[in-house]
């Protein structure tokens, strides 16, 4: 006599619950768990990274020692010709900024203020469509435009893409940069340089948040000036960025394009 | 056979010629294999983040999934075999042991000839000679 289809449904039945039991009991019991959970840290849980640059508590003081904090971090040497300077953060005219913001009766306050700038790791951003090595790609966890200097054939097609001008081209070896303007160059033991014939951008400071600290710009712009620099997460609605997107009026760089950047500005 | 010593003296340096490579001899003639150098440290933790055979042999596998995992995957954590969890980091993690590349690194690439672009990028440790 061959089995009930009663009984063969209850036999299915429990055999799957025994089975998916046994599966979870396993996952969590596995070695290593512990260990691993280090990775789900506050500052490295972002799902999508954003910063708000708040204009009336920025100076020129407060936006050099940022440019200092990041290129000392990542070893970004100072080189004179600006047709082959390095930079991941700078300052820059409200015109050139925001163009299209432009009038002729603009505020003298903004019209003769320098903007700080960073890469926007935009939503859609146009440089990693155009990679033919996909040496820039979006991280899908937390929406960091990143840079892989080890697949970077020095094409330069995103630095065409960018309507930021984020991007710089190594067009010499960054050690053998004046030694004169990077007198302890590298700075920072502990990150690596770039090689010649690499584009490089600011990384949204990925090898810090991984290790739970803020941004090198975002904790140099804090300790002198309070609240001028904001980072942290846009998808999570009671986030200290949220709540200044909320309760302030903020633009963005050449929004039209719609490439959705993700820094924002308090004017 | 005309002139057949002169083929029987061309045949001779032919045949030593093809063989001199296996003869047991040679090894004492060619460069000495180097054996790279453990620093103090290196001795005293007594472990690398894998057995040294496997080290030995997969070195650069490893660090081609390690760079992968941390540039690509933003994993900067790796668990060895035995379960010990390591900061995965070429510039930090193994230099911080190993930090005499000359005799560690550079001296078996030079007699493999093979040239890894690693420190184009990333920072060797300061030796002092």
């Amino acid at each position: 006599m061959g089995i009930k289809r009663r009984d063969f449904l209850r036999l299915a039945g429990l055999s799957t619950l025994i089975g998916l039991a046994g599966k979870t009991s396993f996952k969590w019991l596995a070695p290593g768990q512990v260990e691993a959970s280090i990775k789900e840290a506050p500052l490295t849980a972002g799902t999508k990274w954003g910063m708000v640059v708040d204009m009336t508590k920025m100076d020129e003081h407060v936006m050099d020692k940022c440019i200092q904090a990041c290129h000392r971090t990542h070893n970004v040497p100072k080189i004179e010709n600006p047709k082959h300077e390095i930079k991941w953060i700078w300052k820059e005219a409200y015109e050139h900024t925001f163009p299209g913001q432009h009038h002729d009766y603009a505020a003298e306050e903004y019209e003769h203020r320098d903007f700080l700038l960073l890469c926007n790791h935009c939503t859609n951003p146009p440089c990693c469509r155009v990679c033919p090595t996909k040496a820039t790609w979006k991280r899908e966890q937390d929406g960091i435009v990143m840079m892989d200097q080890h697949r970077c054939i020095g094409c330069r097609f995103c630095m065409a893409a960018c309507p930021y001008g984020v991007r710089s081209f190594n067009w010499g070896d960054p050690r053998k940069a004046d030694e004169t303007l990077n007198p302890d160059f590298p700075t920072n033991p502990e990150y690596p340089t770039r090689a010649v014939g690499v584009v490089e951008k600011c990384n949204f400071c990925a090898e810090r948040l991984a290790k739970g600290q803020y941004p090198a710009c975002v904790e140099a712009a804090n300790e002198i000036k309070k609240g001028a620099l904001t980072f942290g997460d846009l998808d999570a609605p009671d986030s200290e960025v949220r709540e200044l997107l909320h309760e302030h009026y903020t633009i963005i760089r050449k929004p039209e394009l719609g490439t959705g950047p993700n820094i924002y500005y308090i004017v | 056979m005309y002139d057949g010593w002169k083929i029987l003296v061309g045949l001779i340096i032919g045949v030593v010629l093809l063989a001199y490579p296996f003869w047991p001899d040679t090894e004492k003639w060619a460069a000495k294999t180097p054996e790279p150098e453990l620093t103090a440290k290196a001795q005293e933790a007594k472990v690398c983040v894998e057995p040294k055979s496997y080290i030995k042999t997969e070195h650069m596998k490893l660090l081609d999934q390690w760079r992968d995992s941390v540039v690509r995957e933003g994993i900067r954590q790796y668990e060895s075999s035995t379960g010990k969890i390591y900061d995965i980091s070429l510039q930090n993690t193994c230099m911080e042991c190993h930090s005499n590349k000359s005799k560690f690194c550079d001296q078996c690439h030079d007699y493999a000839g093979v040239d890894p672009f690693c420190w184009e990028c990333h920072i060797e440790p300061e030796e002092s000679m």
